[in-house]
């Protein structure tokens, strides 16, 4: 019975908008099957953790405070004293970390799978703009429960921005709002935690969603060259498949919510001395570490100088990707790319290792 | 006889959409419940609703509940209400309104403070935090100064 | 004509003789005392060295103000001139009226601070150490002792040897010394047990500034023992709440009629340790077994004290580790911290009622804390009860999403076998 009201309603809007060239495209739609097929998830993941933020993110709008003078009790509110209001916030923490962690995935896996090659070029570039957005919006969304480890993990950040050349001073002072950490700071974070960063991920990830869809999901080269193809329909077949796997990330995110509340922490005292062994958030710290090793003067240059200089690199290197390999253009392996990313990830793990269990500087 | 025999496929159609609406209202009832406002509390945890107006007699004082700390609510003995910070300044004794002599003490040191929260005598070191008071209808509402 | 131009060469004159004697009347009149004593070595440049920061000197007093003597003569023996009123160094036990000649004179102080104490040289002489002196003693404590010399600090100045913090070390420079001490029949140990008791302490290693110095207790400049009559009266200047309770208490007249100081006798005086439970009821630290045999009736109203206290004491305990496992758990505890809170406030308060000696009031005071403590402990338990609910509801969301994911799995598997 609810098939037929769902026809009804179907007919209803076709003969108005004629959505069935849309819906004839999408019920067309197949997604190749191969030994790599798992990987296609990850998109969808992220995907969904980033509609839960957005839910529970708007859901805390309702009673967060964005002022040095207010924050910190308004979180305290919400975790104490509105109904639920301690899940709302655990599952926005966790969720956002999931959503890094998930990003991350998906970026690696697409590399490997050399999903970038053409045409899939600006998929690969508005992807990476994602990434960066997503890192920004952890960035700016860690501040504002304004307690000691935010306070001062937004201060090492801030003072690393101010390492780049030429501009960094201008760039720390407007990230800041002023010279310090400030009220300042708290409210245009939140001005680009709650509207900038969400409206250019909104944007650069329906850009993103029409070209996967419109494109299709690229296939691996080992697949590309069997004769024989395996498909599945988009819709329903791997849709339902995508529910499943959201389901699971849901159940897994429960879990945590509730049974690693997240912290409230020690309000943030802007005139207390910082504390021992601050660090950024577990995405950053790999790029925190590095920093650390790099000696003070390299040449004539500033080591820390450098070091920034060379992550805005390797930012430009991973939005060019499509572009530098071109050996994936000409549906190659090249083992160089292959082992740069092996590398990179084996960087990233070792490097966030040492922050944690390394000898604490 | 078959048609009345539900098939696999009905079968899981329906227990689908029954574990649709179970999750559905399993998510809805937080949400609707988190939008509604808690009752009684303010939504700045930095006030407080001390008394009802009329409850305290002038030249009387009251302990209530500010956040985690007690404060002191002074009807004055020309019918003023003034609020303050309970705790003494000294050894974090709680403070008392001592209406044979129309000032605040802490019984711990005999420290003394006037009706602005001023030290008179005895040993503590600072005044006593003063609080905004406000009525609002029924209620007198203590805040933390601005 | 001739008018004019005289008036013209008088103002003139009258002009040109001003100017001239300017000079000498602009410059600063020299003050021959410091002029000379400050070209020789030691301790006679050392008066001259200090005055720089006397508060004397900075209201444009000097040496011949109070040593006599003529100060704008350059010549020794006009300046030292007994005649002008040259007193020069007096004896050791000439100083307080040395000092009290000033001092203890209303009109005179009043031109400089009406508001100033003038009865010091009056309480001295009452004083053990004025009585001393009297009699010629030597060693005893004069104005200087206490004040310094010649660059003498206000009270009020931290670095001045009578400024709170610093009055107990001036005090134990004689006291404490037995080598100095030893022609008096008087301990030597007050400032070592002073500085390991309570107020020692608090003065001393806290800083705090209402503690109790030497002076707080013995006087100042009328400095003396209290005598064990009035003990109680001295302690009560701050804690007038327990002394009015002991005074109603039975405690007072015994021991008025035995001639045992009141605080004293129980919590010593100069080094009064912080005060524990144990110092009630009975048991190795008590002090009512000090006077109170087994079975009379203070002995059990003493040890039924100490029960009501240790009730409350466990009560208070056993809620604090519930509030600590339930903020462990996530759940907001700062309503049920404040009961806490409250209840040792009536812990504290029922120590202080024990000076009544009353069973029944301590028991009724701990009673309060009592129902305080388990007020807390029921929101602590609920509280954690709460987390237990989280959980459960979080074991049958679970459910309903892994059910949901299953039948739509499953339903995937139905839709491909087609």
């Amino acid at each position: 019975m609810t098939e037929l009201l769902i026809k009804k309603i179907y007919n209803w809007v076709d003969e108005r908008y004629q959505v069935t060239d849309l819906t004839g495209f999408f019920t067309k739609k197949t997604v190749p099957v191969h030994k790599h097929f798992v990987w296609y998830y990850l998109g969808g993941i992220t995907l969904f953790l980033f509609i839960v933020q957005v839910a529970t993110g708007i859901l805390l709008l309702f009673y967060y405070k964005p002022t040095a003078a207010e924050a910190y009790e308004s979180v305290k509110f919400i975790t104490t004293k509105v109904e639920f209001g301690w899940l709302v916030r655990s599952v926005h923490s966790w969720s956002a970390n999931l959503m890094v962690f998930s990003a991350f995935v998906h970026l690696f896996s697409t590399f490997f799978l050399k999903a970038y090659r053409p045409p899939r070029e600006l998929t690969w570039v508005t992807g990476s703009g994602l990434l960066f957005i997503v890192m920004g919006l952890g960035f700016t969304g860690y501040l504002l429960p304004w307690n000691e480890l935010s306070f001062f993990a937004t201060k090492v950040g801030t003072q690393m921005a101010g390492a780049v050349p030429v501009a960094g001073e201008y760039l720390r002072t407007i990230l800041r709002g002023g010279d310090e950490i400030s009220d300042a700071t708290i409210t245009r974070f939140f001005a680009l935690h709650v509207m900038v960063l969400p409206i250019a991920a909104v944007s650069l990830l329906g850009l993103h969603l029409i070209m996967v869809q419109f494109q299709g999901m690229s296939e691996p080269l080992s697949s590309a060259k069997d004769p024989v193809k395996k498909t599945m329909k988009f819709f329903p077949n791997f849709l339902l498949r995508d529910l499943v796997v959201w389901l699971l990330i849901l159940a897994g995110l429960m879990v945590l919510s509730i049974m690693f509340p997240w912290e409230l922490g020690k309000k943030a005292d802007p005139f207390a001395p910082t504390p021992f062994g601050i660090k950024p958030e577990w995405y950053f710290l790999w790029m925190f570490q590095t920093l650390k090793y790099i000696p003070a003067k390299i040449f004539m240059f500033d080591g820390e100088v450098l070091g920034i200089l060379g992550f805005g690199a390797a930012g430009v290197g991973l939005v060019l990707l499509p572009f530098i390999d071109i050996w994936a253009r000409r549906e190659k392996r090249n083992p160089v790319f292959s082992i740069l990313g092996v590398f990179t990830i084996i960087y990233m793990l070792f490097m966030t290792y040492l922050a944690y269990f390394g000898p604490q500087k | 006889m078959e048609q009345t025999k539900i098939t696999r496929r009905e079968f899981l159609n329906y227990v689908l959409g029954g574990g649709i609406l179970a999750l559905l209202g399993s998510a809805g009832y937080p949400i609707v419940r988190y939008i509604t406002p808690p009752k009684g509390v303010e939504t700045q945890a930095s006030s407080v609703v001390a008394a009802k107006v009329g409850e305290l007699a002038p030249d009387a004082g009251k302990i209530f509940k500010f956040g985690d700390k007690p404060g002191i609510l002074i009807n004055s003995p020309t019918g003023e209400l003034v609020a303050f910070n309970a705790v003494c300044t000294h050894l974090n004794c709680t403070v008392q309104y001592d209406s044979r002599a129309k000032s605040i003490l802490c019984a711990c040191h005999n420290g003394r403070f006037d009706l602005n929260g001023k030290v008179i005598s005895g040993p503590p070191p600072r005044p006593l935090e003063k609080y905004d008071v406000n009525i609002r209808g029924e209620d007198v509402v203590v805040s933390k100064t601005a | 004509m001739k008018k004019v131009q005289m008036h013209k060469k008088v103002s003139i004159s009258i002009l040109v003789l001003l100017a001239l004697s300017a000079p000498c009347c602009m410059a600063q009149e020299k003050d021959y005392c410091v002029e000379c004593h400050k070209t020789l070595d030691g301790s006679a440049k050392e008066p001259v060295d200090k005055i720089s920061h006397d508060v004397h000197s900075k209201r444009g007093l000097s040496c011949a103000d109070c040593h006599g003597g003529d100060r704008t003569k350059e010549d020794f023996d006009e300046a030292k001139d007994p005649a002008k009123g040259f007193i020069g160094r007096p004896k050791r036990n000439e100083i307080p009226g040395f000092c009290g000649k000033c001092h203890s004179d209303p009109a005179y102080m009043r031109r400089y601070n009406p508001n100033i104490q003038t009865d010091q040289l009056a309480k001295y002489m009452e004083s053990q150490h004025g009585k001393l002196n009297a009699q010629g003693d030597q060693k005893v404590a004069v104005c200087i002792s206490c004040h310094d010399v010649h660059g003498i600090r206000e009270k009020a100045d931290p670095r001045a040897p009578i400024f709170i913090t610093n009055a107990p070390m001036r005090c134990a420079s004689c006291h404490a010394d037995k080598e100095y001490m030893k022609d008096y029949s008087i301990p030597t140990d007050q400032m070592e047990e002073y500085s390991h008791g309570v107020h020692g302490e608090a003065l001393l290693k806290k800083g705090d500034r209402g503690a109790p110095a030497c002076h707080s207790c013995h006087g100042s400049h009328d400095a003396a023992l209290p005598r064990a009559i009035a003990v109680g009266n001295v302690c009560a200047q701050c804690h007038s709440l327990t002394r009015d309770l002991f005074a109603k208490s039975p405690h007072k007249a015994a021991h008025d009629r035995m001639g045992i100081p009141e605080c004293e006798a129980c919590h010593g005086n100069h080094k009064i340790a912080r005060t524990s439970d144990e110092m009630l009821g009975t048991g190795p630290g008590s002090v009512c077994e000090k006077c109170h045999k087994e079975g009379s009736s203070p002995y059990i109203a003493a040890t039924s004290m100490k029960t009501s206290i240790e009730t409350l004491k466990g009560d208070i305990k056993d809620t604090e580790s519930m509030v600590k496992d339930a903020e462990r758990m996530g759940i907001e505890v700062s309503e049920t911290k404040y009961f806490l809170d409250e209840a040792n406030n009536s812990l504290t308060k029922s120590r202080t009622y024990v000076h009544t000696f009353s069973k029944e009031t301590v028991a009724g005071i701990a009673k309060e804390g009592i129902d305080l403590a388990l007020k807390a402990k029921d929101k602590a338990r609920k509280a954690i009860g709460e987390f237990n609910f989280r959980r459960k509801w979080l074991a049958a969301v679970i459910g309903i999403i892994l059910l949901l994911a299953a039948v739509l799995y499953l339903k995937i598997r139905n839709m491909e076998k087609t």
